[in-house]
């Protein structure tokens, strides 16, 4: 059944599962690594997953074509989030001498 | 099996193993060269979905732009001795197992739940001839969308870039020299 449902198109669930893994391990990426330049990677992960669905559901609006609309927006965005976030990142390696998350704990004390 | 969907499973199976490595590689240059590979085969997946301009673009920001961007953050942000040896450690694996198992049940249980084929406006699209083709090209319909229904979040995108073009400088930017001083004493 998941062969011969490939042969002329390609199921919509099919991307949804895909995006679902890929922020999933995003999401790990997130939570566990100490770093805080992987942490962004994680974050890169979790915005194309959400891209993938977009722009999946985005082909049965080939008038409007809003999925694919916000896609670009959402890349966009990552593009300046990815900036600051990195300028933010070098400012903290500045003061602290280090990036790892859970050592930069000023403002608890 | 058509090379259609053979091709789609190669990309599938490319995008989930290299993602499956940028979170088990300790080494941030590994898991840095393996988001190349996530990126390269998410393009290819906006190209079976009749995403063009999405692709190219894909390809031009994230890999052009963000992945050189985080590099250079590995770079900076670490005492190089050996470039192959930057490693990042581990925490709340268990948390992070959780959550992220959580997250994939929830999205099963959607996906097994929901027909997408028969969603009422699906079906729609399907009637109406709304589906993209093989054939179409997006980025005339890009084109003029961006113009008419989305120039206002076009306008706001803009003035965005450069606030963040001018804030990442700022902030990126080293101390003055006094700062510098008192800090070395």
């Amino acid at each position: 059944m998941l062969i011969s449902a490939l042969l002329t198109e390609i199921p919509v669930y099919y991307y949804v599962v895909i995006s679902g893994i890929l922020f999933a391990f995003g999401l790990f990426a997130v939570i566990t690594r100490r770093n805080a330049v992987v942490a962004l990677m994680g974050i890169e992960l979790m915005l194309n997953a959400a891209n993938i669905n977009l722009v999946a559901f985005s082909q049965y609006d080939k008038a409007l074509l809003s999925g694919q609309m916000t896609a670009i927006f959402v890349i966009a965005l990552a593009a300046a989030e990815a900036a600051i976030g990195l300028a933010i990142v070098l400012n903290v390696y500045d003061r602290f001498r280090t990036v790892n998350l859970d050592e930069i704990d000023t403002m608890k004390e | 099996m058509s090379t259609y969907g053979f091709w789609f499973i190669v990309f599938s199976l490319i995008l989930v193993t290299s993602a499956l490595a940028v979170i088990t590689f300790r080494n941030i240059i590994y898991a840095a060269f393996c988001l190349l590979l996530t990126f390269f085969s998410v393009a290819a997946l906006y190209v079976f979905m009749r995403a063009d301009f999405l692709a190219v673009t894909q390809v031009i920001v994230y890999v052009g732009g963000i992945l050189i961007l985080l590099l250079f953050g590995v770079m900076l942000t670490n005492k190089i001795t050996s470039f192959f040896k930057i490693k990042t450690d581990v925490v709340n694996v268990g948390w992070g197992s959780l959550a992220a198992g959580g997250m994939l049940f929830l999205i099963a249980f959607i996906v097994r739940t929901i027909s997408f084929g028969n969603l009422p406006w699906v079906k729609n699209a399907e009637k109406t001839n709304n589906v993209l083709k093989d054939t179409d090209s997006t980025v005339h319909s890009i084109g003029v969308q961006l113009m008419t229904t989305n120039l206002l979040p076009l306008e706001i995108m803009s003035i965005l870039l450069t606030v963040a073009l001018l804030g990442a400088a700022y902030i990126a930017r080293r101390e003055p020299v006094k700062g510098r001083k008192t800090l070395s004493k």
